[in-house]
């Protein structure tokens, strides 16, 4: 390996779908997926919590499913089908999860909301969950330190149906992405 | 995190040739991105693997099930196959982690998940299975999520996994490859003891990767159960959890597998006990008696010992949950 660690540490381009757009990215090995939207491309809706995958405040959709932006190389992201909390409305239409957790004051401060919400789309399109304790566990990876718990169980409970119709709408190719 | 070289071959055999002692395969990344993170983990090349072709779940022609080492851990919990005929299996995974790292987790990393000691992950202080020879603060200080069984002198800390206790109960086989072939592990001799090498958690070589996962036909569908025990309901590694499972001919008890987590270096098994209960009649005496006689060795620690009697109950409750048809 002498010769490749005499050389410069390589960026990396890779080719992915972001929100739709088709982008191309220079990233660095050791950049983080969560950097990268956040510091390299302006997305600043996936946030950082824990950084270390304890919290999910960095989730977000990996070609429909979801998970932790913070341990996720962005180099090894090339080919793949992101979805950010910015990717979820289709232009003034919010995602029926959006509107819950409106209807439903599913936050406080607000700072995990954009995970919660990602999480919860992926939970829909893993079709797990049917009752109030199912989508308890399976929402566990995403902390909200305010203690909103109950009005995001509130909003996920009552945009799941609609959510998952939307998932497999698209996942049937039925809905334009 | 510091800065390294990164590759992404194509197929086993080129990854294999990428290999040495500074580089690191990654797959899901979950722990290793982690611990290179908090400094704990410095490679300088990391090898991605996530292109190689082993993400099949496939029957095998003994009626077993070959599972791909980049299989998520979501998708194996959520396969078919293994929903209906490794209950066990699913039912731990489905326990470990988050629903967000267990579509990264891959098969293969899940079994090189290093231990959450916090001395471990804490790069200011001693630890001999950080730096070999440098101490163990464990052994004398806060070691309350800390080894019961197992342990030695130079380290006190616990294999993380849950999935890892299933394939141990279920005798499950590693297969791996590096560039003297490939070759196969037994469960129960992959994960290592720590003795005086605790650096080394496994059996594996530098070049080494692990391929793929062999599972017996025996799944105990009808009589198994995974119970975990944790500081809270969701989303915390294991206090003590336990693997139960029973192959049964009307209440006597026909052949048993009984896998401890959290209490050791690596899952815990112990085939004397499990041989003393074949052709007993189901009953809570003989789970007792059993619950005892697998923790009889144990040496608890200032602050753990309530993992002893935790575990003993928590075997009588596994078991006697399997004996029922694995509801709890």
């Amino acid at each position: 390996m002498s010769e490749t660690t005499n050389q410069a540490f390589a960026e990396h381009v890779i080719a992915l779908t972001l929100n739709g757009q088709p982008r191309q990215l220079n990233v660095q090995p050791w950049s983080t997926l969560l950097d990268v939207l956040r510091e390299q491309l302006d997305l600043v809706g996936t946030k950082k919590g824990c950084d270390h995958g304890q919290c999910g405040a960095c989730t977000v959709l990996r070609d429909g499913k979801r998970v932790n932006a913070c341990l996720t190389l962005a180099v090894m992201c090339g080919g793949a089908e992101l979805t950010t909390i910015e990717g979820l409305a289709d232009g003034d239409t919010l995602h029926p999860m959006q509107q819950a957790f409106i209807k439903h004051d599913a936050f406080q401060c607000g700072y995990c909301t954009p995970g919660q919400i990602c999480s919860a789309v992926g939970l829909a399109n893993e079709g797990r969950a049917q009752t109030a304790d199912q989508i308890k566990e399976l929402m566990s990876g995403n902390l909200c330190r305010c203690g909103a718990y109950t009005n995001i169980l509130a909003a996920v409970e009552e945009a799941l149906p609609q959510s998952a119709a939307k998932a497999s709408a698209v996942s049937e190719g039925g809905i334009d992405a | 995190m510091n800065p390294f070289h990164y590759s992404k071959p194509v197929d086993v055999s080129q990854a294999i040739s990428l290999a040495g002692a500074a580089s690191r395969f990654i797959a899901g990344g979950t722990n290793l991105l982690d611990l290179m993170k908090e400094n704990i983990a410095r490679p300088e090349h990391l090898i991605d693997i996530t292109g190689l072709p082993l993400k099949d779940v496939r029957e095998t022609a003994n009626g077993g099930l070959l599972i791909g080492a980049l299989v998520s851990n979501a998708d194996l919990a959520w396969h078919p196959l293994v929903e209906q005929r490794y209950p066990l299996l699913s039912q731990a995974i489905l326990a470990g982690a988050s629903p967000q790292l267990r579509n990264m987790a891959s098969t293969g990393g899940n079994l090189l998940q290093r231990t959450r000691c916090y001395y471990f992950y804490d790069s200011a202080v001693p630890c001999n299975k950080r730096e070999p020879g440098s101490g163990c603060p464990a052994k004398d200080g806060l070691n309350r999520i800390h080894a019961i069984l197992g342990a030695s002198d130079d380290c006190v800390a616990t294999h993380p996994s849950d999935m890892c206790v299933a394939l141990a109960a279920l005798d499950a086989v590693v297969h791996v490859e590096g560039r003297g072939g490939k070759r196969t592990i037994e469960f129960a001799d992959f994960h290592r003891l720590p003795e005086d090498a605790p650096q080394r958690d496994n059996q594996l070589a530098d070049d080494e990767l692990i391929t793929a996962i062999e599972l017996p036909p025996q799944g105990f569908v009808a009589h198994s159960h995974y119970l975990k025990i944790r500081d809270r309901a969701s989303y915390a590694f294991a206090l003590v959890s336990v693997a139960a499972a029973l192959e049964l001919d009307g209440d006597i008890i026909r052949d048993v597998r009984l896998a401890l987590g959290g209490v050791a270096h690596k899952p815990w098994r112990d085939k004397a006990v499990e041989q003393s209960l074949i052709g007993q009649p189901v009953s809570r005496e003989n789970f007792v008696a059993a619950a005892e006689a697998m923790l009889r060795e144990a040496k608890p620690l200032e602050h753990n010992a309530f993992k002893v009697k935790l575990a003993q109950r928590a075997i009588v409750r596994a078991l006697s949950d399997a004996a029922t048809g694995g509801k709890a």
